[in-house]
């Protein structure tokens, strides 16, 4: 006969927290910041295919760190919210706090109700028509959710690059220098000085793709080559 | 927003929002409903669509009238829309269903995009239209057809094309030029005269005009050039560079030489 040992709810959470936590620092960090031409999403990845960061929805962005299977169906989930949201009422009736409040109450019934709890780390962001417009959440494996000013720094050693990142950010920033911010910060847990262009990921919600692009839909993906010539500009 | 536990996720793994409308909310879907028996009564319908290529790219152009009846329903109604950034498409028949049907493909093709993280091919997105349009066939036995006509740049074959289909979900890739709705048989007649290869993307949109001003000549349910509201076709031309919707300012223009040169002739048309 098995034993039915008792453990403690107490217990039993902060077990599932460190499991969780211990997943997430493995990966590598991801940076959200936002500046005056829009909203920066910058991950160290060197894969050009599998992407940490993501399209949601006209001025909403993805950016996730740890195991890839689950924050992939994670944005694909989100994907579907905002399309059959804005397909059943109108396009600017998706938000990123609808969409982070999902995202919450999916990642807390996992934690608390399946084997084992997401590792995974989320930041959801939304890009308005001026910076004080700008909504940044910042999603942990419990379904905890924050509302973060300015910047956002997950997965890895991300209070190393967080550091890194509070030193160099002012709202000022254009894109070119968040970016370089961003490698900058990103590097900070490395012997090197900067991440080279390829070894990162990078998309940007622009501030107003309307006039810019003729395309409500502000997300764009940046080449390794946009990237390299962005990072190589006046330093 | 689904329950992202493991085995869910994999079952319900799709990159096509129709289906997942279909599984999850299918009263969202325009054309799932049973109608029950009897006579519906009128309803707005959507006039003529003229496409046509040229070098380098392809056209559609839409009047801005739809009737009900022997009523003129709108004046304003515009009839061909963006796809996506590579494609147009442009609708006849009953206004209300394909104005929907439009816009869960607009939805459809983003969202493939957005799960896939590339485009569907040119031929995808024909095909796609073409099963919507096979779906709505019930409705269509009931009178409630829509007849779209698809246009699109083909990034592999550096192409524009044409696709039309018929109320069965048929596609039909069509060279040249092409039009839909109740003027289209006059439209066509026009486009045979004035079509000619190596056109150029002005002389193209001159063309669209001339055949819909021909089209609202003979068909009254196919509104013509209104400089008294200022209204003027909708025209949608794509090329490499992606779909862009021709500024009113040259439709005016052109439609102002248009009418100028007939008044000029002096002819019975």
């Amino acid at each position: 006969m098995t034993q039915q040992f008792y453990v403690s709810p107490e217990q039993l959470m902060k077990d599932r927290a460190d499991f969780a936590r211990k997943g997430i620092a493995r990966g590598r960090s991801v940076v959200v910041i936002s500046c005056a031409d829009g909203i920066a999403l910058v991950a160290e990845n060197p894969s050009p295919s599998l992407h940490k960061i993501g399209e949601i929805y006209d001025k909403i962005a993805f950016a996730a760190v740890g195991k890839y299977n689950e924050f992939e169906s994670l944005r694909q989930a989100g994907v579907r919210y905002a399309d059959v949201r804005g397909y059943s009422y109108d396009r600017e009736d998706v938000t990123a706090r609808g969409l982070a409040s999902v995202y919450a109450q999916s990642l807390g019934a996992v934690f608390t109700a399946e084997q084992k709890p997401f590792e995974v780390e989320l930041a959801v962001a939304e890009v308005g028509h001026t910076q004080s417009e700008d909504h940044l959440y910042r999603l942990t494996f419990d379904g905890s959710i924050a509302d973060q000013n300015g910047f956002v720094v997950m997965g890895g050693l991300a209070e190393q690059v967080a550091e890194t990142v509070a030193g160099g950010w002012n709202a000022d920033l254009d894109l070119a220098g968040a970016l370089r911010l961003a490698v900058k910060a990103l590097a900070a847990d490395k012997e090197v000085d900067a991440l080279p262009g390829t070894a990162v990921e990078a998309a940007v919600l622009d501030r107003s793709p309307e006039s810019g692009r003729g395309s409500r839909r502000a997300f764009r993906r940046l080449r390794a080559e946009e990237i390299t010539q962005l990072l190589a500009g006046e330093a | 927003m689904q329950d992202p536990s493991a085995g869910h996720v994999a079952t319900q793994a799709t990159s096509s929002f129709i289906e997942h409308l279909q599984r999850s909310r299918p009263e969202l879907l325009p054309f799932t409903q049973a109608l029950p028996a009897g006579q519906i009564p009128p309803a707005p319908h959507a006039t003529t669509i003229v496409a046509l290529s040229y070098p380098g790219g392809v056209l559609m152009a839409g009047d801005r009238r739809a009737t009900m009846g022997n009523v003129i329903a709108s004046r304003h109604i515009e009839k061909v829309f963006p796809a996506d950034e590579y494609s147009v498409m442009g609708i006849a028949g009953t206004a209300g269903l394909a104005i929907d049907i439009t816009r869960l493909f607009q939805v459809e093709l983003e969202h493939y995009e957005k799960i896939e993280g590339t485009r569907l091919s040119l031929d995808g997105k024909a095909n796609r239209l073409g099963a919507m349009i096979r779906g709505n066939l019930p409705m269509a036995m009931q009178g409630l057809a829509v007849i779209p006509l698809f246009a699109g740049f083909d990034q592999t074959a550096g192409v524009g094309r044409l696709f039309s289909y018929d109320v069965t979900g048929g596609r039909y890739e069509e060279l040249e030029h092409h039009s839909v709705g109740s003027g289209s048989v006059f439209a066509r007649g026009a486009l045979k005269k004035l079509w000619r290869p190596n056109l150029t993307e002005d002389e193209a949109v001159a063309v669209a005009v001339e055949a819909l001003y021909d089209a609202a000549d003979d068909d009254s349910a196919t509104g013509g050039p209104d400089p008294v509201r200022q209204l003027w076709p909708v025209i949608y031309t794509v090329n490499r560079a992606g779909a862009r919707r021709v500024p009113e300012r040259e439709l005016a223009a052109i439609a102002g030489s248009i009418v100028e040169s007939r008044a000029v002739a002096g002819r019975e048309a």
